[in-house]
């Protein structure tokens, strides 16, 4: 009686777990199922397992991040993130609890590309937007001034910016893999998750650049400590595992190399866009040297 | 249950038996029910007038306007999307922001490329954006959508242009700053009213933040807008 009424009975499987796990052969229509599968499973799970239901999803349904880079499915996998796990890691990449290791805790193996491609172009923006500001503010008062929005603000911080959360990984991730062949460090680190703490420790400079509208050297100089600070020490954080097991001088020179190109990133900045009074656009820096001439012909 | 088992078997059995096939005869009409659309599409718009033509465009376009400036929840600007609109809200801002006069003074202002290049390729990657974090929009509605909420800035560049006849003191740019961010709002409230159901719930603040920067930086354009004398 028994056997005949089960294939006739309605069985009544879990929220999502059970159809996830037993029909990973039931036809499917399109490409994008198995993801949508994953989030129903998020939809419907608390918030609380959030981040452990990421690692069993993976685990349970055997899917492994493995899709060809041309296809469009590998790069929704790297924008698999909901909007409390960003809020969570743009919080993560500028308070360093100490011991903490950002990519440990935050990233998980899942990087995004979300994080980091949107604060770099609200970065840009808010670059443009502060430099424009504070040129307007410092050369109110003079009667010959006609405020003229510089839209090459834009480009140039774009090209800067985008410049350095791609190309400095890269040289990372490379210079990093290239020793890991000689000494087998405990951890490793994927480009994409080089990308991507590079880009939330870019979170920082945000409001820092807003506080550049303020025509004051000594806040200006003070915010930029700051926010050094804060952000250095997360990515200082981040690479020492890495880099723990070479020898002493070479990982003594990748640290100190992530904190130069940083600091240098904050001030060549803050020269580029900022210059307090028209003597100043006469320094001559190393980063974007032609942006300086231009802005001392433009403030003329 | 040896009685039961051999019961279930002819039960069984006889499923086997039929061929789809053969037996059941599959036959009847298929079709697709047309909309007025494409009743018209085959013969009678080639041989209308070209006014009734354009009228008929523009008068979607205005629909879609009037649907734009109070954005209630419908589908109509998502089911009948067209490009037409975006194209020229587009084309409309970017020559009134390049101020109409070819002088020295142009070289920090934006240019129209610049302002085109910004409308579109920013619409462009928004909508990437939101299909990448697993949106259920097509992308050409999404850039209708998107192309069209720009509406509410162009009508506050003109009146910008129509308060900075007047005069561009301090009152000038106070009221300028009041019409500028009213509609800025308007549009990103009016597109989150359109794009809001085809995202997933857990992700709607990371696809709505790139719409609100969009807007921000359209409207920051505007706002900063200076004739030349």
């Amino acid at each position: 009686m028994a056997n005949t009424d089960f294939h006739l009975q309605f069985q009544d499987f879990e929220d999502g777990q059970g159809f996830t796990e037993n029909n990973q052969d039931a036809t499917t229509v399109s490409i994008d199922d198995p993801i949508k599968s994953r989030k129903q499973r998020k939809a419907t799970g608390n918030a609380f397992e959030e981040e452990d239901s990421d690692d069993k999803t993976e685990l349970l349904s055997g899917q492994k991040k493995s899709a060809p880079f041309w296809t469009f499915e590998y790069y929704q996998m790297l924008f698999d993130v909901d909007s409390h796990q960003v809020k969570n890691r743009i919080v993560g990449s500028f308070l360093p609890w100490s011991g903490k290791n950002f990519a440990e805790v935050y990233l998980r193996s899942n990087p995004d590309l979300y994080g980091p491609f949107w604060i770099c172009a609200t970065l840009v923006f808010a670059i443009a937007i502060s430099g424009n500001i504070s040129s307007f503010l410092v050369n109110y008062g003079q009667p010959k001034y006609k405020y003229v929005p510089d839209f090459r603000k834009v480009t140039m911080a774009a090209t800067a910016i985008y410049s350095y959360a791609w190309l400095v990984p890269l040289a990372l991730w490379g210079f990093l893999t290239w020793r890991n062949r000689k000494i087998t460090s405990l951890v490793s680190y994927s480009f994409m998750q080089i990308v991507c703490v590079y880009g939330y420790s870019l979170f920082i400079y945000i409001p820092a650049v807003i506080l550049w509208i303020i025509p004051s050297e000594g806040l200006r100089w003070c915010s930029i400590v700051v926010a050094l600070c804060l952000s250095g020490s997360v990515l200082v954080m981040t690479f020492w595992p890495a880099t723990r097991a070479d020898k002493p001088r070479i990982s003594i020179a990748i640290i100190s190399a992530i904190v130069i190109l940083h600091v240098l990133l904050a001030i060549g900045c803050k020269t580029c866009f900022f210059s307090t009074y028209e003597m100043d656009s006469s320094k001559v820096h190393n980063e974007p040297s032609t942006a300086t001439n231009t802005s001392s012909t433009k403030a003329n | 249950m040896a009685e039961v088992e051999e019961s279930s078997k002819p039960m069984f059995a006889g499923l086997s038996d039929i061929s789809i096939s053969e037996d059941i005869p599959v036959e009847g009409d298929i079709s697709v029910p047309v909309s007025s659309h494409n009743a018209d599409n085959d013969f009678s718009t080639l041989d209308e007038p070209v006014k009734d033509t354009i009228l008929r465009d523009l008068r979607a376009v205005g629909q879609k306007f009037v649907h734009v400036m109070y954005p209630k929840k419908s589908s109509a600007l998502l089911r009948d999307w067209d490009l037409w609109g975006p194209l020229i809200l587009c084309v409309t801002l970017a020559l009134m922001l390049q101020g109409g006069s070819v002088d020295s003074e142009e070289e920090g202002r934006p240019q129209f490329a610049e302002v085109f290049v910004i409308i579109w390729f920013g619409s462009v990657i928004i909508t990437l954006n939101s299909k990448l974090l697993g949106g259920t929009i097509s992308f050409f509605q999404s850039l209708c959508v998107l192309g069209y909420c720009i509406l509410p800035l162009t009508v506050a560049m003109i009146v910008c242009r129509i308060v900075l006849v007047g005069g561009s003191g301090l009152v000038s740019f106070v009221v300028r700053l009041i019409v500028v961010t009213a509609s800025f709002s308007w549009s990103t409230f009016a597109s989150t009213a359109f794009l809001a159901d085809s995202q997933p719930p857990n992700r709607k603040a990371l696809v709505v933040y790139p719409v609100f920067l969009f807007y921000f930086v359209i409207g920051w354009m505007i706002l900063t807008f200076s004739p030349s004398q």
